[in-house]
Protein backbone atom coordinates (compact mmCIF):
# COMPACT_ATOMS: atom_id res chain seq x y z
CA UNK A 1 0.00 0.00 0.00
CA UNK A 2 2.83 2.24 0.95
CA UNK A 3 4.71 1.41 -2.27
CA UNK A 4 1.32 2.11 -4.29
CA UNK A 5 1.50 5.92 -2.87
CA UNK A 6 5.42 6.56 -2.81
CA UNK A 7 6.08 4.99 -6.28
CA UNK A 8 4.57 7.58 -8.19
CA UNK A 9 6.03 10.52 -6.12
CA UNK A 10 9.48 9.37 -7.97
CA UNK A 11 8.58 11.35 -10.95
CA UNK A 12 9.08 15.08 -10.10
CA UNK A 13 5.97 15.45 -12.15
CA UNK A 14 3.85 13.89 -10.04
CA UNK A 15 4.79 15.60 -6.89
CA UNK A 16 4.28 18.76 -8.99
CA UNK A 17 0.68 17.43 -10.15
CA UNK A 18 -0.53 16.71 -6.34
CA UNK A 19 0.88 20.08 -5.04
CA UNK A 20 -1.02 21.50 -7.95
CA UNK A 21 -4.42 19.98 -7.62
CA UNK A 22 -4.61 20.35 -4.08
CA UNK A 23 -4.25 24.19 -4.30
CA UNK A 24 -6.71 23.85 -7.38
CA UNK A 25 -9.04 22.00 -5.56
CA UNK A 26 -9.28 23.77 -2.45
CA UNK A 27 -9.86 27.61 -4.08
CA UNK A 28 -12.19 26.28 -6.32
CA UNK A 29 -14.44 24.76 -3.15
CA UNK A 30 -13.83 27.84 -1.55
CA UNK A 31 -15.21 30.13 -3.99
CA UNK A 32 -17.48 27.36 -5.20
CA UNK A 33 -19.25 27.27 -1.90
CA UNK A 34 -20.59 30.81 -2.43
CA UNK A 35 -21.49 30.18 -5.74
CA UNK A 36 -23.44 27.22 -4.92
CA UNK A 37 -25.38 28.88 -2.22
CA UNK A 38 -26.22 32.24 -4.42
CA UNK A 39 -27.38 29.45 -7.12
CA UNK A 40 -24.43 30.55 -9.57
CA UNK A 41 -23.44 26.90 -10.58
CA UNK A 42 -24.61 27.48 -14.16
CA UNK A 43 -22.40 31.05 -14.27
CA UNK A 44 -19.38 29.39 -13.40
CA UNK A 45 -19.69 26.73 -16.27
CA UNK A 46 -20.44 29.45 -18.67
CA UNK A 47 -17.56 31.67 -17.33
CA UNK A 48 -15.28 28.88 -17.90
CA UNK A 49 -16.32 28.10 -21.68
CA UNK A 50 -16.17 32.30 -22.05
CA UNK A 51 -12.41 32.33 -21.44
CA UNK A 52 -11.68 29.99 -24.65
CA UNK A 53 -12.14 32.61 -26.75
CA UNK A 54 -9.05 35.11 -25.11
CA UNK A 55 -7.08 32.30 -24.82
CA UNK A 56 -7.12 31.24 -29.03
CA UNK A 57 -6.36 35.05 -29.18
CA UNK A 58 -3.79 34.78 -26.90
CA UNK A 59 -2.25 31.47 -28.76
CA UNK A 60 -2.73 32.77 -32.29
CA UNK A 61 -0.89 36.36 -31.12
CA UNK A 62 1.97 34.83 -29.01
CA UNK A 63 2.03 31.28 -29.28
CA UNK A 64 2.12 28.12 -26.75
CA UNK A 65 4.30 30.33 -24.46
CA UNK A 66 2.18 29.61 -20.97
CA UNK A 67 3.45 32.43 -19.44
CA UNK A 68 1.53 34.37 -21.42
CA UNK A 69 -1.52 32.23 -21.95
CA UNK A 70 -1.84 32.82 -18.43
CA UNK A 71 -2.30 36.54 -18.20
CA UNK A 72 -4.37 36.62 -21.73
CA UNK A 73 -6.56 33.67 -19.59
CA UNK A 74 -6.67 36.15 -16.63
CA UNK A 75 -7.40 39.53 -18.28
CA UNK A 76 -10.47 37.15 -20.55
CA UNK A 77 -11.42 36.35 -16.88
CA UNK A 78 -11.77 39.91 -15.76
CA UNK A 79 -13.42 40.77 -19.06
CA UNK A 80 -15.85 38.08 -19.31
CA UNK A 81 -17.11 38.30 -15.11
CA UNK A 82 -17.78 41.69 -15.28
CA UNK A 83 -19.42 41.74 -18.56
CA UNK A 84 -21.44 38.70 -17.50
CA UNK A 85 -22.35 40.29 -14.02
CA UNK A 86 -23.69 42.88 -15.88
CA UNK A 87 -25.69 40.71 -18.21
CA UNK A 88 -27.08 39.01 -15.14
CA UNK A 89 -28.35 42.46 -13.31
CA UNK A 90 -29.70 43.72 -16.85
CA UNK A 91 -31.18 40.90 -18.78
CA UNK A 92 -34.63 41.43 -19.15
CA UNK A 93 -34.71 37.44 -20.92
CA UNK A 94 -34.04 36.12 -17.90
CA UNK A 95 -30.98 34.89 -16.28
CA UNK A 96 -30.56 31.62 -17.22
CA UNK A 97 -31.18 32.13 -20.67
CA UNK A 98 -28.89 35.08 -20.78
CA UNK A 99 -26.20 33.19 -19.83
CA UNK A 100 -27.22 30.24 -21.96
CA UNK A 101 -26.38 32.64 -25.04
CA UNK A 102 -23.43 33.98 -23.90
CA UNK A 103 -22.02 30.60 -22.61
CA UNK A 104 -22.65 29.00 -26.63
CA UNK A 105 -21.51 31.98 -28.45
CA UNK A 106 -18.20 32.69 -26.39
CA UNK A 107 -17.74 29.15 -26.95
CA UNK A 108 -18.61 29.17 -30.75
CA UNK A 109 -15.90 32.00 -31.12
CA UNK A 110 -13.38 30.01 -29.45
CA UNK A 111 -13.68 27.30 -31.58
CA UNK A 112 -14.06 29.42 -34.33
CA UNK A 113 -10.94 31.30 -33.82
CA UNK A 114 -9.29 28.18 -32.61
CA UNK A 115 -10.04 26.53 -36.22
CA UNK A 116 -8.24 29.06 -38.11
CA UNK A 117 -4.88 27.78 -36.98
CA UNK A 118 -4.03 24.24 -37.51
CA UNK A 119 -1.74 23.52 -35.08
CA UNK A 120 -3.65 24.07 -32.35
CA UNK A 121 -5.85 21.06 -31.37
CA UNK A 122 -3.31 19.51 -28.77
CA UNK A 123 -3.12 22.77 -26.68
CA UNK A 124 -6.85 23.70 -26.94
CA UNK A 125 -6.94 19.70 -25.70
CA UNK A 126 -4.90 20.81 -22.63
CA UNK A 127 -7.25 24.03 -21.85
CA UNK A 128 -10.59 21.81 -22.46
CA UNK A 129 -9.65 18.80 -19.96
CA UNK A 130 -6.68 20.22 -18.00
CA UNK A 131 -3.13 18.56 -18.63
CA UNK A 132 -1.90 17.87 -14.60
CA UNK A 133 0.76 16.21 -15.22
CA UNK A 134 2.05 18.40 -17.68
CA UNK A 135 2.48 21.12 -14.86
CA UNK A 136 5.78 23.08 -14.74
CA UNK A 137 7.62 24.43 -11.80
CA UNK A 138 6.19 28.17 -13.02
CA UNK A 139 2.78 26.72 -13.59
CA UNK A 140 2.55 25.57 -9.61
CA UNK A 141 4.42 29.50 -8.60
CA UNK A 142 1.30 31.03 -11.14
CA UNK A 143 -1.43 28.51 -9.58
CA UNK A 144 -0.17 29.35 -5.83
CA UNK A 145 0.15 33.10 -6.31
CA UNK A 146 -3.06 33.44 -7.41
CA UNK A 147 -4.73 31.35 -5.15
CA UNK A 148 -3.29 32.96 -2.17
CA UNK A 149 -4.27 36.19 -4.10
CA UNK A 150 -7.77 34.41 -3.77
CA UNK A 151 -8.37 33.52 -0.23
CA UNK A 152 -7.14 36.86 0.67
CA UNK A 153 -9.66 38.42 -0.69
CA UNK A 154 -12.26 36.38 0.64
CA UNK A 155 -10.43 36.56 4.15
CA UNK A 156 -10.90 40.14 4.11
CA UNK A 157 -14.26 40.28 2.92
CA UNK A 158 -15.55 37.48 4.19
CA UNK A 159 -18.36 38.95 6.88
CA UNK A 160 -19.78 40.58 3.52
CA UNK A 161 -19.75 38.45 1.11
CA UNK A 162 -21.64 35.75 3.22
CA UNK A 163 -24.11 38.61 3.79
CA UNK A 164 -24.45 39.35 0.55
CA UNK A 165 -24.98 35.39 -0.56
CA UNK A 166 -27.01 34.70 2.36
CA UNK A 167 -29.85 38.01 2.67
CA UNK A 168 -28.92 40.85 -0.39
CA UNK A 169 -31.55 42.84 0.59
CA UNK A 170 -30.51 42.88 4.30
CA UNK A 171 -27.09 43.94 2.75
CA UNK A 172 -28.42 46.73 1.10
CA UNK A 173 -30.04 48.14 3.94
CA UNK A 174 -26.82 47.89 6.21
CA UNK A 175 -25.78 50.68 2.86
CA UNK A 176 -23.13 47.46 1.87
CA UNK A 177 -22.17 48.07 -1.84
CA UNK A 178 -23.78 45.46 -2.95
CA UNK A 179 -23.31 45.53 -6.83
CA UNK A 180 -19.66 45.92 -6.23
CA UNK A 181 -19.57 42.57 -4.00
CA UNK A 182 -21.59 40.88 -6.80
CA UNK A 183 -19.01 41.71 -9.32
CA UNK A 184 -16.26 40.69 -6.80
CA UNK A 185 -17.94 37.17 -6.69
CA UNK A 186 -17.47 36.64 -10.24
CA UNK A 187 -14.52 37.61 -10.51
CA UNK A 188 -13.49 34.92 -7.98
CA UNK A 189 -15.16 32.66 -9.63
CA UNK A 190 -13.28 33.63 -13.03
CA UNK A 191 -10.25 34.00 -11.00
CA UNK A 192 -10.81 30.17 -9.78
CA UNK A 193 -11.00 29.24 -13.21
CA UNK A 194 -8.19 30.38 -14.55
CA UNK A 195 -6.53 28.68 -11.50
CA UNK A 196 -7.60 25.32 -12.48
CA UNK A 197 -7.12 25.69 -16.56
CA UNK A 198 -4.18 23.76 -16.71
CA UNK A 199 -4.99 21.05 -13.87
CA UNK A 200 -9.00 20.16 -14.62
CA UNK A 201 -9.59 22.65 -17.60
CA UNK A 202 -12.48 24.50 -18.54
CA UNK A 203 -14.81 21.94 -19.57
CA UNK A 204 -14.50 19.92 -15.93
CA UNK A 205 -13.66 23.10 -13.91
CA UNK A 206 -17.38 23.09 -12.36
CA UNK A 207 -17.07 19.91 -11.31
CA UNK A 208 -14.68 20.99 -8.76
CA UNK A 209 -16.58 23.87 -7.76
CA UNK A 210 -20.11 22.60 -7.22
CA UNK A 211 -19.79 18.75 -6.01
CA UNK A 212 -17.54 19.30 -3.04
CA UNK A 213 -19.83 22.77 -1.73
CA UNK A 214 -22.73 20.50 -2.86
CA UNK A 215 -21.87 17.53 -0.87
CA UNK A 216 -20.31 19.65 2.61
CA UNK A 217 -23.36 21.46 2.48
CA UNK A 218 -25.23 18.33 3.30
CA UNK A 219 -23.46 17.10 6.24
CA UNK A 220 -23.16 20.87 7.74
CA UNK A 221 -24.73 23.81 9.59
CA UNK A 222 -22.38 26.80 9.70
CA UNK A 223 -20.72 28.54 6.80
CA UNK A 224 -17.23 28.36 7.53
CA UNK A 225 -16.88 24.56 8.31
CA UNK A 226 -18.82 24.06 4.98
CA UNK A 227 -15.98 26.15 2.95
CA UNK A 228 -13.49 23.69 5.23
CA UNK A 229 -15.31 20.27 4.51
CA UNK A 230 -15.71 21.53 0.61
CA UNK A 231 -11.89 22.31 0.71
CA UNK A 232 -11.26 18.95 2.66
CA UNK A 233 -13.41 16.71 -0.22
CA UNK A 234 -11.61 18.76 -3.00
CA UNK A 235 -8.41 17.85 -1.96
CA UNK A 236 -8.97 14.51 -1.45
CA UNK A 237 -10.52 13.93 -4.72
CA UNK A 238 -7.77 15.64 -6.44
CA UNK A 239 -5.03 13.46 -5.44
CA UNK A 240 -7.48 10.57 -5.34
CA UNK A 241 -8.11 11.07 -8.97
CA UNK A 242 -4.61 11.72 -9.50
CA UNK A 243 -3.52 8.72 -8.12
CA UNK A 244 -6.03 6.49 -10.25
CA UNK A 245 -5.14 8.35 -13.17
CA UNK A 246 -1.37 7.46 -12.37
CA UNK A 247 -2.76 3.92 -11.98
CA UNK A 248 -5.46 3.56 -14.63
CA UNK A 249 -3.92 5.44 -17.36
CA UNK A 250 -6.87 7.95 -17.18
CA UNK A 251 -7.15 11.47 -17.98
CA UNK A 252 -6.03 13.27 -15.14
CA UNK A 253 -8.42 15.82 -14.99
CA UNK A 254 -11.51 13.71 -15.67
CA UNK A 255 -10.00 10.84 -13.06
CA UNK A 256 -10.51 14.12 -10.41
CA UNK A 257 -13.61 15.29 -11.76
CA UNK A 258 -14.78 11.23 -10.94
CA UNK A 259 -13.84 11.34 -7.80
CA UNK A 260 -15.44 14.28 -6.41
CA UNK A 261 -18.87 13.47 -8.09
CA UNK A 262 -18.59 10.09 -6.43
CA UNK A 263 -17.56 11.82 -3.31
CA UNK A 264 -20.24 13.92 -3.40
CA UNK A 265 -22.98 10.13 -4.51
CA UNK A 266 -21.30 9.03 -1.00
CA UNK A 267 -21.65 11.81 1.43
CA UNK A 268 -25.69 12.58 -0.09
CA UNK A 269 -26.24 8.44 0.38
CA UNK A 270 -24.67 8.13 3.63
CA UNK A 271 -26.55 11.14 4.61
CA UNK A 272 -30.10 9.77 3.45
CA UNK A 273 -29.12 6.60 5.47
CA UNK A 274 -28.10 8.57 8.64
CA UNK A 275 -31.53 10.41 8.27
CA UNK A 276 -33.45 7.49 8.00
CA UNK A 277 -31.47 5.30 11.09
CA UNK A 278 -31.85 8.42 13.07
CA UNK A 279 -35.35 8.39 12.33
CA UNK A 280 -35.88 5.02 13.10
CA UNK A 281 -34.52 5.24 16.30
CA UNK A 282 -36.23 7.97 17.01
CA UNK A 283 -39.46 6.76 16.45
CA UNK A 284 -38.23 3.69 18.18
CA UNK A 285 -37.72 5.88 21.42
CA UNK A 286 -41.58 6.84 21.04
CA UNK A 287 -42.57 3.26 22.16
CA UNK A 288 -44.74 0.68 19.80
CA UNK A 289 -46.61 3.62 18.54
CA UNK A 290 -43.95 3.66 15.90
CA UNK A 291 -44.03 -0.07 14.75
CA UNK A 292 -44.83 0.11 10.51
CA UNK A 293 -47.70 0.37 9.54
CA UNK A 294 -47.94 -3.00 8.28
CA UNK A 295 -47.64 -4.46 11.95
CA UNK A 296 -51.61 -3.40 11.79
CA UNK A 297 -52.33 -4.06 15.30
CA UNK A 298 -55.53 -2.26 16.18
CA UNK A 299 -53.96 0.37 18.46
CA UNK A 300 -51.35 1.53 15.44
CA UNK A 301 -54.79 1.72 13.07
CA UNK A 302 -56.46 4.30 15.72
CA UNK A 303 -53.63 6.28 16.25
CA UNK A 304 -52.94 6.85 12.08
CA UNK B 1 -14.55 54.79 3.11
CA UNK B 2 -18.10 56.22 3.95
CA UNK B 3 -18.70 55.99 7.65
CA UNK B 4 -22.53 56.15 8.55
CA UNK B 5 -23.02 57.28 11.69
CA UNK B 6 -26.57 56.86 13.26
CA UNK B 7 -29.38 58.27 15.37
CA UNK B 8 -26.83 61.07 17.19
CA UNK B 9 -29.71 62.24 19.93
CA UNK B 10 -28.31 66.04 19.32
CA UNK B 11 -29.20 65.85 15.66
CA UNK B 12 -32.40 64.31 15.80
CA UNK B 13 -33.79 66.81 18.11
CA UNK B 14 -36.12 69.62 16.81
CA UNK B 15 -36.82 66.72 13.78
CA UNK B 16 -38.84 63.79 13.30
CA UNK B 17 -37.07 60.02 13.28
CA UNK B 18 -38.87 59.85 10.11
CA UNK B 19 -40.27 62.17 7.88
CA UNK B 20 -41.98 61.52 4.23
CA UNK B 21 -43.01 64.59 2.36
CA UNK B 22 -44.98 63.83 -0.67
CA UNK B 23 -43.65 60.84 -1.51
CA UNK B 24 -44.44 59.36 -5.20
CA UNK B 25 -43.02 55.83 -5.64
CA UNK B 26 -43.29 53.55 -8.71
CA UNK B 27 -42.66 49.67 -8.11
CA UNK B 28 -42.27 46.95 -11.01
CA UNK B 29 -43.23 49.67 -13.82
CA UNK B 30 -46.31 50.73 -11.48
CA UNK B 31 -47.48 53.78 -9.74
CA UNK B 32 -47.50 52.42 -6.28
CA UNK B 33 -47.09 55.12 -3.84
CA UNK B 34 -48.77 59.03 -4.11
CA UNK B 35 -47.77 61.83 -2.05
CA UNK B 36 -47.75 60.05 1.17
CA UNK B 37 -46.47 62.41 3.68
CA UNK B 38 -45.86 61.28 7.45
CA UNK B 39 -43.65 61.56 10.45
CA UNK B 40 -42.63 58.88 12.97
CA UNK B 41 -41.33 59.77 16.33
CA UNK B 42 -38.78 57.71 18.65
CA UNK B 43 -40.72 54.91 20.34
CA UNK B 44 -43.85 55.04 17.81
CA UNK B 45 -46.13 51.98 17.45
CA UNK B 46 -47.48 52.61 13.88
CA UNK B 47 -49.94 50.20 11.72
CA UNK B 48 -50.02 50.52 8.30
CA UNK B 49 -53.51 49.13 7.23
CA UNK B 50 -54.64 48.86 3.47
CA UNK B 51 -55.39 45.89 0.71
CA UNK B 52 -53.11 44.39 -1.24
CA UNK B 53 -50.93 46.40 -3.43
CA UNK B 54 -52.27 49.27 -1.55
CA UNK B 55 -48.05 50.13 -1.47
CA UNK B 56 -47.19 49.02 1.50
CA UNK B 57 -44.43 47.27 1.48
CA UNK B 58 -43.38 49.61 -1.76
CA UNK B 59 -43.40 52.63 1.50
CA UNK B 60 -41.42 50.39 3.79
CA UNK B 61 -38.97 49.56 0.77
CA UNK B 62 -38.70 53.36 0.41
CA UNK B 63 -38.02 54.21 3.88
CA UNK B 64 -35.49 51.47 4.09
CA UNK B 65 -33.51 53.23 1.33
CA UNK B 66 -33.49 50.09 -1.03
CA UNK B 67 -36.07 51.90 -3.18
CA UNK B 68 -35.70 55.37 -4.36
CA UNK B 69 -38.82 57.46 -4.55
CA UNK B 70 -39.25 59.25 -7.72
CA UNK B 71 -41.03 62.34 -6.20
CA UNK B 72 -40.98 63.65 -2.70
CA UNK B 73 -37.98 63.82 0.20
CA UNK B 74 -37.63 61.00 2.62
CA UNK B 75 -35.37 61.83 5.75
CA UNK B 76 -34.57 59.91 8.42
CA UNK B 77 -32.94 61.74 11.31
CA UNK B 78 -32.71 64.97 8.81
CA UNK B 79 -30.46 63.54 5.94
CA UNK B 80 -30.74 60.69 3.37
CA UNK B 81 -32.08 57.03 4.61
CA UNK B 82 -29.12 55.85 2.01
CA UNK B 83 -26.83 57.19 4.84
CA UNK B 84 -28.26 55.52 7.87
CA UNK B 85 -27.65 51.93 8.94
CA UNK B 86 -30.55 52.19 11.54
CA UNK B 87 -33.45 51.30 10.09
CA UNK B 88 -34.21 47.22 9.73
CA UNK B 89 -36.28 46.17 7.21
CA UNK B 90 -38.29 42.82 7.92
CA UNK B 91 -39.65 41.53 4.69
CA UNK B 92 -42.57 39.03 4.79
CA UNK B 93 -41.44 37.09 2.12
CA UNK B 94 -37.66 37.28 2.52
CA UNK B 95 -35.77 35.63 -0.39
CA UNK B 96 -34.34 33.56 2.87
CA UNK B 97 -32.48 30.07 1.24
CA UNK B 98 -33.34 28.16 4.95
CA UNK B 99 -31.07 25.84 4.53
CA UNK B 100 -28.55 28.11 4.18
CA UNK B 101 -25.54 26.92 6.63
CA UNK B 102 -25.96 29.55 9.58
CA UNK B 103 -27.48 29.08 12.63
CA UNK B 104 -29.58 31.38 14.99
CA UNK B 105 -26.54 33.04 16.45
CA UNK B 106 -24.92 33.53 13.11
CA UNK B 107 -27.39 35.04 11.40
CA UNK B 108 -28.38 37.51 14.57
CA UNK B 109 -24.66 38.42 14.37
CA UNK B 110 -25.00 39.89 10.87
CA UNK B 111 -26.80 42.49 12.23
CA UNK B 112 -23.34 43.66 13.67
CA UNK B 113 -21.65 44.05 10.34
CA UNK B 114 -22.55 47.60 9.68
CA UNK B 115 -20.80 48.47 12.68
CA UNK B 116 -17.99 46.29 12.44
CA UNK B 117 -17.10 47.65 8.70
CA UNK B 118 -14.55 46.32 6.16
CA UNK B 119 -11.48 43.77 7.14
CA UNK B 120 -12.64 43.40 10.93
CA UNK B 121 -14.07 40.66 12.84
CA UNK B 122 -16.66 40.46 14.88
CA UNK B 123 -15.34 41.24 18.80
CA UNK B 124 -16.20 40.77 22.28
CA UNK B 125 -18.43 43.81 22.47
CA UNK B 126 -20.37 42.70 19.33
CA UNK B 127 -20.69 38.90 20.59
CA UNK B 128 -22.26 40.29 23.77
CA UNK B 129 -24.78 42.76 21.67
CA UNK B 130 -25.46 39.87 19.53
CA UNK B 131 -26.05 37.74 23.07
CA UNK B 132 -28.21 40.38 24.42
CA UNK B 133 -30.39 41.19 21.33
CA UNK B 134 -31.08 36.82 21.34
CA UNK B 135 -32.11 36.78 25.38
CA UNK B 136 -34.35 40.28 24.90
CA UNK B 137 -36.64 38.30 22.08
CA UNK B 138 -36.54 34.91 23.51
CA UNK B 139 -34.46 32.68 21.32
CA UNK B 140 -31.29 32.62 22.93
CA UNK B 141 -31.78 28.91 23.71
CA UNK B 142 -32.06 28.29 20.31
CA UNK B 143 -28.78 30.08 19.13
CA UNK B 144 -27.08 26.76 18.02
CA UNK B 145 -29.68 25.78 15.99
CA UNK B 146 -29.43 25.88 12.07
CA UNK B 147 -31.88 28.26 11.13
CA UNK B 148 -34.16 25.79 9.02
CA UNK B 149 -34.84 23.91 11.81
CA UNK B 150 -37.00 26.94 13.27
CA UNK B 151 -40.80 27.63 13.23
CA UNK B 152 -42.34 30.65 11.60
CA UNK B 153 -42.05 32.73 15.38
CA UNK B 154 -39.03 31.76 15.70
CA UNK B 155 -37.71 33.15 12.26
CA UNK B 156 -39.52 36.35 12.59
CA UNK B 157 -37.94 37.03 16.60
CA UNK B 158 -34.49 35.86 15.04
CA UNK B 159 -34.95 38.37 12.32
CA UNK B 160 -36.12 40.76 15.16
CA UNK B 161 -32.53 39.90 16.78
CA UNK B 162 -30.77 40.76 13.78
CA UNK B 163 -32.02 44.36 13.74
CA UNK B 164 -31.52 44.78 17.70
CA UNK B 165 -28.21 43.43 17.30
CA UNK B 166 -27.84 46.22 14.09
CA UNK B 167 -29.02 49.10 17.18
CA UNK B 168 -31.88 49.28 14.68
CA UNK B 169 -34.02 52.73 15.79
CA UNK B 170 -36.61 52.43 13.04
CA UNK B 171 -38.16 48.78 12.34
CA UNK B 172 -40.64 47.68 9.61
CA UNK B 173 -42.17 44.70 9.60
CA UNK B 174 -43.81 43.11 6.84
CA UNK B 175 -47.06 41.38 7.50
CA UNK B 176 -45.06 39.79 10.59
CA UNK B 177 -48.08 38.17 11.96
CA UNK B 178 -49.14 36.34 8.18
CA UNK B 179 -48.88 32.55 9.08
CA UNK B 180 -48.31 32.34 12.78
CA UNK B 181 -50.92 30.80 15.32
CA UNK B 182 -52.48 32.32 18.13
CA UNK B 183 -49.44 31.19 20.60
CA UNK B 184 -46.75 32.49 17.95
CA UNK B 185 -48.14 35.72 17.41
CA UNK B 186 -48.75 36.61 21.30
CA UNK B 187 -44.89 35.97 21.75
CA UNK B 188 -43.92 38.27 18.57
CA UNK B 189 -46.46 40.61 19.91
CA UNK B 190 -44.93 40.65 23.78
CA UNK B 191 -41.40 40.67 22.18
CA UNK B 192 -42.39 43.96 20.30
CA UNK B 193 -44.12 45.33 23.13
CA UNK B 194 -40.57 44.48 25.24
CA UNK B 195 -38.02 45.70 22.84
CA UNK B 196 -38.17 49.10 24.33
CA UNK B 197 -39.07 52.72 23.94
CA UNK B 198 -36.48 54.31 22.19
CA UNK B 199 -37.19 52.38 18.80
CA UNK B 200 -40.20 53.09 16.69
CA UNK B 201 -41.82 50.40 14.77
CA UNK B 202 -44.33 49.81 12.21
CA UNK B 203 -45.85 47.31 11.30
CA UNK B 204 -47.75 46.81 7.68
CA UNK B 205 -50.85 44.11 8.47
CA UNK B 206 -53.94 43.00 7.47
CA UNK B 207 -55.42 42.08 10.80
CA UNK B 208 -57.35 45.57 12.44
CA UNK B 209 -56.97 43.05 15.71
CA UNK B 210 -53.17 44.35 15.41
CA UNK B 211 -53.27 47.87 13.82
CA UNK B 212 -56.49 48.21 16.96
CA UNK B 213 -53.58 47.92 19.57
CA UNK B 214 -51.01 50.19 18.17
CA UNK B 215 -50.71 53.71 18.72
CA UNK B 216 -51.70 55.27 15.34
CA UNK B 217 -52.71 53.77 12.37
CA UNK B 218 -52.12 54.62 8.39
CA UNK B 219 -54.40 53.68 5.99
CA UNK B 220 -53.30 53.33 3.09
CA UNK B 221 -54.13 52.77 -0.54
CA UNK B 222 -51.78 53.91 -2.58
CA UNK B 223 -52.40 57.55 -1.13
CA UNK B 224 -52.94 57.92 2.18
CA UNK B 225 -56.66 57.94 3.17
CA UNK B 226 -56.60 58.45 6.58
CA UNK B 227 -54.09 58.76 9.49
CA UNK B 228 -54.15 58.78 13.21
CA UNK B 229 -55.60 56.56 16.42
CA UNK B 230 -57.12 53.72 15.98
CA UNK B 231 -60.60 54.56 16.50
CA UNK B 232 -60.55 57.58 14.10
CA UNK B 233 -58.87 55.76 11.35
CA UNK B 234 -60.28 51.87 11.60
CA UNK B 235 -63.93 53.97 11.08
CA UNK B 236 -66.39 52.49 8.70
CA UNK B 237 -65.94 55.08 6.07
CA UNK B 238 -62.74 54.73 5.80
CA UNK B 239 -62.32 51.01 5.63
CA UNK B 240 -64.87 51.53 2.48
CA UNK B 241 -62.60 54.39 0.79
CA UNK B 242 -59.59 51.62 1.36
CA UNK B 243 -60.97 48.47 0.38
CA UNK B 244 -63.97 49.58 -1.84
CA UNK B 245 -67.31 50.13 -0.79
CA UNK B 246 -68.50 46.26 -0.89
CA UNK B 247 -66.66 45.58 2.10
CA UNK B 248 -67.43 43.27 5.01
CA UNK B 249 -65.46 43.15 8.45
CA UNK B 250 -65.57 39.52 10.60
CA UNK B 251 -64.50 38.85 13.68
CA UNK B 252 -65.38 41.19 16.59
CA UNK B 253 -66.81 44.21 16.65
CA UNK B 254 -65.02 47.42 16.03
CA UNK B 255 -65.11 49.11 19.34
CA UNK B 256 -63.97 46.35 21.56
CA UNK B 257 -60.53 46.83 22.33
CA UNK B 258 -58.97 42.88 21.73
CA UNK B 259 -55.68 41.04 22.14
CA UNK B 260 -53.07 41.31 19.23
CA UNK B 261 -53.26 37.99 18.71
CA UNK B 262 -57.11 38.59 17.38
CA UNK B 263 -58.39 37.36 14.02
CA UNK B 264 -60.15 39.91 12.81
CA UNK B 265 -59.56 41.14 9.51
CA UNK B 266 -61.69 42.67 6.54
CA UNK B 267 -62.28 41.13 3.03
CA UNK B 268 -63.23 43.47 0.00
CA UNK B 269 -66.05 41.39 -1.60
Amino acid sequence: MTELILAPLAYPFVGRALLAVTMVAAVCALVGTFAVLRGMSYIGSALAHSLVPGIALGYLLGGADRDRLFWWATATAVLASLGMATLVHRARIGEDAAVGVVYAGMFALGIAIISTARSFAVDLIHFLFGNLLGINGADLVRIAATSFVIAVVILLFYKELVLVTFDPVFAVSLRLRRTLLTYLQYLLIALAIVVALQTIGIALVVTLMVAPAAAALQITRRFHHTVLVAAAIGMVSGVTGLYLSYYFNVASGAAVALVCVALFLLVTASDRLAARVSGRARADDDGPRSTTPSAGSPGTAQTA
Amino acid sequence: MRSYSCCEPAAAEGSAMLDLSGVWAHYAGRCALENVSLRLGAGERIAVVGPNGAGKSTMFKVIAGTLAPSAGSVRVFGSDPGSHVCIAYIEQHANINWRFPATVEDVVAMGRIARVRYFRYLGRRDRAIVADAMERVAIADLRRRQIGELSGGQQRRMFIARALAQEAEVMLLDEPYAGLDADASRMLSDTLDSIGESIAVMVATHDLGVAEHLDRVLLLNRRLIAAGTPDEVLAPEHLASAYGSNLRRIGAPMNRRRSLNGTSGVEAG
